[in-house]
């Protein structure tokens, strides 16, 4: 799509564009390249120098068991997010979406998690199973489960999925249920009349209705829980126990700043770079198709 | 207050000629109206004018200064469009009086021309109001005393009126006119309503594909049409155009043969010119629309009086007309002329 | 508004189900927060010696009084100034730089226009946490490291607000353009006089997005202010956590926690339909 009319000069918009182009250039364009420059290179010990590898660090990191580790922990932990939040989701979708009048209400109440930032989601979550002062620890612990989440890597996936998924069901929510009563009610309707049960409607007429609503939802929770996670994992666990809950970003992070690995990190963040490209493809390919409401 | 010029003018965009090299000369005060089928070029040909579309080749010259690289704010024009185009966050003064902040007009003479222009438009109590907040006639208005206000040397309008509901757009129409009038402003107006062409044209133009097929006073245009073209599109109906003669005479070769509806009698069969069985009829009260297929399978319009007997589906009755009624189009559409019409002079502009 | 889902089995014991359903997900969604708060208004002893209680102390003023003034490294006060600081600067800086880039790329044609496009097209990409690294470095070199240009800058390049924009400015109609040149406005008083205003409503919309998004940081802020008096609030509470195994101080973490939450938490609830609507359109 163009403009009929445009204004004429070749100075001006020059001058407009440059604000971005500088931005992005110096803190995103040359910060790529200086990743996919280092990640064909090995620091030595003390810094001093690097020695070129070419695709060493590459082919070092896919045979490198903690990385292929960390791919595994990442599609697991992810896929558990996404299910986990948008499955509330849809299932409170579905259910304001039957009470037109406080549907609104229903909404004001569910949407604010929105804002609530990650770290601070999983401080909160934190505190909840606190080993030594959670309140919910303690009531499992009552129970005769004794809950350690700092040892168990299972009970530590657990806690960071549902840190992770609790803050995003808002979102999904919001999408679901304006994707639901976008339905024209007549459909649902004559579907009941013909007599069809609630959930035989569900699944043979909104179910599919809300389908590409609900893989947009998928590809955007997807590289949210890539991502965006990050606060959660680091409040709540650092990756650990034995880095049984370090995501792909984590270990970026955490061989890059705190052991210092550069070549390694820069490496990590071209295959990062490239994870998400592939992702905004995706995403992008769909957006031709995207119901608007 | 200007002449408008336009010699040879052409415009492409990108390998496509939209406008042929146009030719227009427009005398001080004169209101021009360029009519046309969608896609005839009319609007483009208005946008050089204004500004809006640089010339391909060719030039515009209003007063008698060439502008064909002088900005629109610069040539002394100012444009009504077809959407109004009034910008929706600021009130009705606000939109009136932009362009003549822009100029840096003294706040006072501001305020003065505004009003004076919503007097005229009768805008007064609307001043305080935004676009959105009018109905379809008062934004017309609002647009129209944008225009105005600038007190410009050419009023350009692109379809000022299509937008408007056909009761509306007859009442604004005789407004645009009696305005212009008034104000002297040489007017170019652009529209594809072959009514609108009639009745507001000094001169008109009527524009085909990227070229002027004719130009002239509207009664002329309509009684001697240069074209095919022009003879099928002005005139409600159109001119029937009759693929071989029914009378039998011998048309010249690939030769087709115009004539108005209402040039056309219903007479007996025995007495006609030809016959035809009518297909239907449309009594429209003040006059009556008989539509006919001749014997030869050609179809044949006529328009006759309201007080006359509507002839019944499936009746045959005769039709007749004079020779001199009669329009001879060669196959390039061009105005071919019979021996026995040169007396009439041919219908040059 | 009648009601309307009659038809579709939505009586009595119906209804009150779905009323039960949907209040347990709202109580799941508030349990934490209520915790929270409970937590920020006792003492620490009743926090330690577990379980701590479920009803409101009466230590509200006293803890988050702490909080503000005092905090852990920072008083919170100061870090909840340097997240407004750096949420305000990343919304407006995007905002504003974007509404720029996207009035030259739509309203002009001049060389270089694709190449521009797609260049800040690539940003959409890149969430900053994948180039972490090298940001970093650049940051330190230009001695950005503990302040705010720092804390903003690299993440003001990104490309979501400039896209937005460019689908706002093609649905303005062409004439308004035409109309202004006619009237004699030139580019950047057409940019002013006539696109800014009508773009208000995305503006605002985009505001809201942009300020949680903001606020919300954590990894970066994390990285580059070493400096407590520097820390955002996001990320300031991890830091208040005792390395070893001292206790921590919960009631003025949590009321730390609640206070982080507040401002982007107001806004959603308060601009909930400009909120929805941002979300909307940026995900477009």
């Amino acid at each position: 799509m163009e403009k009929r009319v445009t204004f004429k000069g070749i100075w001006l918009p020059f001058v407009l564009v440059m604000p971005q182009i500088v931005i992005t250039a110096v803190f995103f364009f040359y910060p790529a390249g200086q990743a996919i420059w280092q990640s064909l290179f090995i620091p030595d010990p003390f810094g001093l120098s690097m020695q070129y590898v070419g695709l060493g660090n590459f082919t070092f990191l896919l045979g490198d068991p903690f990385y292929r580790a960390s791919f595994v922990t990442t599609a697991v932990f992810s896929t558990l997010v996404t299910l986990v939040s948008m499955g509330v989701a849809l299932y409170l979708a579905v259910l304001a979406d039957r009470l037109i009048k406080s549907s609104g209400t229903y909404r004001t109440l569910l949407i604010w998690p929105y804002a609530v930032a990650p770290a601070v989601a999983g401080v909160l979550w934190l505190f909840m199973f606190n080993t030594r002062v959670g309140v919910v620890a303690w009531y499992l612990g009552q129970l005769g489960y004794d809950w350690n989440h700092v040892l168990n890597d299972g009970e530590a996936m657990g806690l960071v999925v549902v840190a992770s998924a609790w803050g995003r069901i808002s979102y999904n929510f919001l999408f679901f249920l304006a994707g639901l009563q976008a339905i024209p009610r007549s459909l649902i309707e004559s579907a009941a009349i013909e007599g069809a049960r609630f959930w035989t409607r569900f699944r043979t007429i909104v179910f599919p209705l809300l389908s590409p609503m609900t893989f947009f939802l998928l590809v955007v929770n997807v590289v949210y829980a890539f991502f965006e996670t990050f606060g959660v994992i680091h409040t709540i666990t650092s990756g650990g126990p034995q880095q049984a809950t370090t995501i792909l970003v984590y270990k970026v992070f955490s061989d890059g700043f705190v052991g210092q690995d550069l070549g390694s990190s820069a490496a990590q963040s071209v295959i990062l770079l490239f994870v998400v490209s592939i992702l905004t493809i995706i995403q992008f390919k769909y957006i031709e198709r995207r119901v608007h409401y | 207050m200007a002449t408008v010029v336009l010699e040879s003018l052409r415009k492409s965009f990108g390998k496509t000629e939209v406008i042929h090299g146009v030719s227009i000369d427009v005398e001080d005060g004169e209101f021009i109206v360029i009519v046309g089928p969608s896609g005839c070029g009319k609007s483009t040909l208005l946008r050089m004018v204004a500004g809006l579309e640089t010339v391909t080749s060719g030039s515009v010259a209003i007063g008698d200064r060439v502008v064909n690289d002088v900005e629109p704010m610069d040539r002394d024009i100012s444009m009504v469009f077809q959407n109004y185009a009034l910008y929706p966050h600021m009130s009705v003064f606000d939109n009136i009086a932009y362009g003549l902040k822009i100029a840096k007009l003294p706040r006072a003479e501001i305020a003065e021309r505004v009003k004076n222009a919503a007097e005229i438009l009768q805008l007064g109590p609307y001043l305080d109001r935004k676009p959105r907040e009018l109905s379809g006639g008062q934004r017309q208005r609002v647009a129209m005393g944008r225009s105005i206000v600038r007190k410009p040397a050419v009023f350009l309008f692109d379809e000022p009126l299509s937008n408007l509901d056909a009761k509306l757009r007859v009442q604004m129409r005789l407004e645009i006119k009696s305005l212009q009038r008034r104000l002297g402003v040489t007017a170019l107006y652009v529209t594809h309503d072959q009514v609108e062409a009639m009745t507001l044209a000094d001169r008109m133009i009527v524009m085909n594909s990227g070229v002027t097929e004719q130009i002239g006073k509207p009664l002329d245009v309509y009684a001697s049409p240069k074209t095919a073209f022009v003879a099928g599109f002005i005139g409600s109906p159109p001119t029937n155009f009759l693929e071989s003669d029914p009378t039998q005479r011998v048309l010249p070769a690939s030769c087709r043969l115009g004539i108005r509806p209402e040039h056309i009698r219903v007479v007996d069969p025995e007495q006609g010119v030809c016959v035809g069985t009518v297909v239907f009829s449309e009594p429209l009260g003040a006059e009556t629309l008989v539509h006919l297929r001749l014997l030869d399978g050609q179809s044949l319009t006529l328009r006759q009086d309201g007080l006359l007997r509507v002839p019944g589906e499936n009746e045959l009755i005769g039709v007749a007309w004079n020779r001199s009624d009669e329009m001879i189009f060669s196959a390039d559409g061009k105005r071919a002329f019979r021996e026995e019409e040169d007396n009439k002079g041919s219908p040059d502009t | 508004m009648a009601d309307t889902g009659g038809m579709v089995e939505n009586r009595g014991i119906q209804r009150w189900l779905t009323h039960m359903g949907l209040m347990i997900g709202v109580a799941f969604i508030f349990f934490p927060i209520w915790l929270a708060f409970v937590a920020s208004t006792v003492e620490q002893q009743e926090i330690v010696r577990p379980p701590m209680p479920l009803l409101p102390g009466d230590q509200f003023v006293d803890n988050y009084a702490r909080a503000l003034t005092a905090g852990v490294n920072a008083p919170v006060m100061r870090m909840l100034f340097n997240s407004a600081i750096m949420a305000l600067g990343i919304a407006f800086g995007k905002i504003a730089i974007s509404l720029l880039s996207a009035f030259a790329i739509v309203y002009f044609r001049f060389p270089g226009r694709h190449l521009f496009f797609w260049l800040i097209f690539l940003t959409l990409m890149l969430p900053v946490e994948v180039r972490i690294v090298p940001t970093y470095e650049v940051v330190a070199r230009f001695g950005m490291l503990n302040s705010y240009p720092g804390l903003i800058l690299p993440l003001v390049a990104s490309a979501t607000a400039t896209f937005l924009f460019r689908q706002f400015f093609l649905t303005v109609p062409d004439e308004l353009a035409e109309a202004a040149r006619v009237d004699g406005a030139r580019p950047m008083r057409f940019f002013i006089d006539i696109l800014l205003p009508m773009s208000r409503t995305n503006i605002a919309a985009l505001f809201v997005i942009l300020f949680i998004y903001g606020w919300n940081q954590y990894l970066w802020p994390l990285l580059i202010t070493t400096d407590p008096s520097m820390n955002t609030v996001v990320m300031g509470i991890k830091q208040m956590f005792p390395s070893g195994d001292d206790t921590a101080d919960w009631p003025v973490i949590m009321a730390t926690a609640l206070l982080a939450m507040l401002p982007p938490v107001v806004i959603v609830i308060a601009m909930q339909r400009l909120f929805i609507r941002g979300l909307v359109d940026s995900e477009k």
